[in-house]
């Protein structure tokens, strides 16, 4: 018998599609309460590898008989090892190709819908992260939102569409992730767009992303419109779309809303964060379908992968967008924070073009979740 | 170099390999005995210090030179925890204390191995590991007002005695010692 290897792209689809799924995960304690593969009907089993070494006897009455068990760690050699054990033992196992770091890098496209005259709007789920970038395509022209490091994904998918990617944009200067958008764009020629507000440190040349200051793709032109939307961060900027799309970038979420402390200053942003998200995007059509740059939790996805849900909707069952006073407001999103994002400082730092680690630091540093937002 | 009584290779290894191989050189040192793991996998940081405290070692630190991680590992030892000490001299950890604050004329010896040392002690504390203070006892003058240090105050109740038997003539035994000490702390290494 041998050993089955799943790949992150094929986890991905079991959690999406809802199916049984049992996790054994072999990695030390603090890291797997800190981050782990979730969904709907997925369960764990947390032991880490050195407590297997000499043999998976004692786990053996813990795993189901009747549920495909996948053994998951950091890289894949300790999920190997255990998984050749369990082999040995007499039980099926698979191992997660690449371990929690291919968790991690994994984006799925999705494609949310059309846009006017054959244009096209996709997600990119970065499921083990919770973080989504866009492609908007129109007539052999695509631009891009928010890209993740794996710029391979965003140029692959380009090439398979046929279309030229003209510009890319960053919503603000990310805290939790690093930036594919200055990468890409060098590589394919096109304009890179940044909020000047968040650009004051960067190293590099960009252009300034500045309110209603629209851009076309495609000779029918989709017109992406920029909003100045502050609050998560002071140039945090919001894309109307086809005047059917809100791209809010870290400012709202499905259920839960941006925090503004990440550049330090959650005290003065908090009235920029309510005015956003309490006027601007209350002039705003109720019908536009809110796209986000994260989600937190497994319930945020839609059926079909997506993660989207009309403006309207937010207004009535988001929590954060339905707090009347303003001095409760400030204080569910500076006194309620989650812990900061590891690394979010170098991070930073990294998306202004002042560090350059490799790669290998790069993925060290985006490891564990998002926690971008306030509930 | 912190003199260790084991160096395992595990460069170039990745997980699970190095705690693998740790496992095992564990079992061939004694208990109390110090060993230096060299490994490139970053991860072996979090994983050694969880498999550490899971087992009881005292997982004493990691430096790194140029991408190579060292980690100082002690075997544990059962004995140490045992409360009882049977050198009468002893002071609290507070005591001593006061008597640095004081700045009274005492010396601070540190008798646990050199890597715990080196990870964590005293600022001015002095460092003679228990198994070289009988042939390094000849630093220490014998009319000091000494006091003896170490993680749970079991080693430093043996070295208290034979200093003792030695002709020192104020020699005092810190209890319990490093294991829960509050005050200022200093490491000499990176």
């Amino acid at each position: 018998m041998a050993i089955t290897e799943l790949t992150a792209k094929e986890v991905t689809k079991k959690v999406i599609n809802k199916e049984d799924l049992f996790i054994l995960d072999v990695r030390n304690e603090g890291d797997f309460n800190d981050w782990k593969i979730e969904g709907d009907k997925v369960q764990h089993l947390n032991v880490p590898y050195f407590d297997l070494i000499d043999g998976v006897e004692g786990i053996l009455d813990k795993l189901p008989e009747d549920k495909e068990i996948l053994v998951v760690c950091a890289k894949e050699g300790s999920s190997v090892f255990v998984a050749e054990m369990l082999d040995e033992a007499g039980v099926d196992a698979a191992y997660l190709k690449g371990g929690m770091k291919s968790w991690s890098e994994h984006l799925e496209p999705v494609k949310v819908g059309d846009l006017k005259d054959g244009g096209e709007m996709y997600q990119f789920v970065r499921i083990g992260k919770g973080c989504l970038s866009y492609m908007v395509v129109s007539n052999g022209e695509a631009a891009i939102v928010d890209a993740t490091r794996m710029t391979d994904v965003y140029t692959g998918f380009a090439d398979e569409l046929g279309v030229k990617i003209t510009h890319v944009f960053d919503t603000h200067l990310h805290a939790d992730h690093i930036s594919g958008g200055r990468i890409i764009a060098e590589e394919t020629g096109a304009k890179y767009w940044l909020p000047p507000k968040d650009a004051g440190e960067v190293t590099f040349e960009y252009n300034a992303l500045e309110d209603a200051n629209d851009v076309k793709i495609g000779n029918t032109t989709i017109n992406i419109h920029p909003l100045y939307s502050p609050g998560h961060t002071i140039g945090s900027t919001s894309f109307v779309i086809d005047e059917k799309y809100l791209l809010s970038g870290d400012i709202l979420f499905i259920d839960s809303i941006g925090r503004p402390d990440l550049a330090g200053l959650a005290e003065d942003w908090v009235g920029d964060l309510r005015e956003t998200l309490y006027n601007r995007y209350r002039e705003l059509s109720d019908e536009l379908v809110v796209l986000p740059a994260h989600f937190m939790i497994m319930d945020e996805l839609n059926d079909d992968g997506t993660v989207a849900a009309k403006l309207g909707d937010l207004f009535a069952e988001n929590h954060g967008l339905n707090i009347e006073d303003e001095e409760e407001f400030r204080k569910m999103v500076t006194e309620n924070l989650p812990p900061q994002p590891h690394a979010y400082q170098e991070i930073r730092e990294t998306n202004m073009g002042k560090i350059n680690p490799d790669e290998e630091k790069q993925r060290e540093m985006e490891i564990g979740p998002n926690r971008c937002a306030v509930r | 170099m912190i003199k260790t009584d084991k160096v395992l290779d595990a460069k170039g290894l990745a997980c699970p390999m190095p705690i693998v191989k740790t496992k095992k050189a564990v079992n061939e040192i004694e208990p109390g005995q110090v060993l230096e793991i060299q490994a490139t996998d970053k991860g072996s940081t979090a994983d050694l210090k969880a498999w550490a405290d899971r087992g009881g070692h005292q997982y004493l630190g990691t430096t790194e030179e140029e991408g190579v991680l060292k980690h100082y590992l002690r075997k544990a030892t059962s004995d140490e925890e045992k409360k009882e000490t049977s050198y009468p001299q002893v002071i609290n950890n507070e005591e001593l204390q006061s008597k640095l604050d004081a700045n009274e004329d005492i010396v601070l010896l540190d008798v646990r191995e050199e890597a715990e040392y080196s990870f964590n002690h005293i600022p001015g504390a002095v460092s003679i590991p228990l198994g070289d203070l009988e042939n390094r006892m000849g630093e220490l003058d014998k009319n000091a007002e000494i006091y003896v240090v170490c993680r749970t105050g079991s080693r430093s109740d043996l070295a208290s005695q034979k200093l003792t038997e030695k002709g020192f003539a104020n020699i005092t035994n810190v209890v319990p010692g490093m294991s829960e000490w509050t005050g200022t702390t200093e490491k000499n290494v990176k």
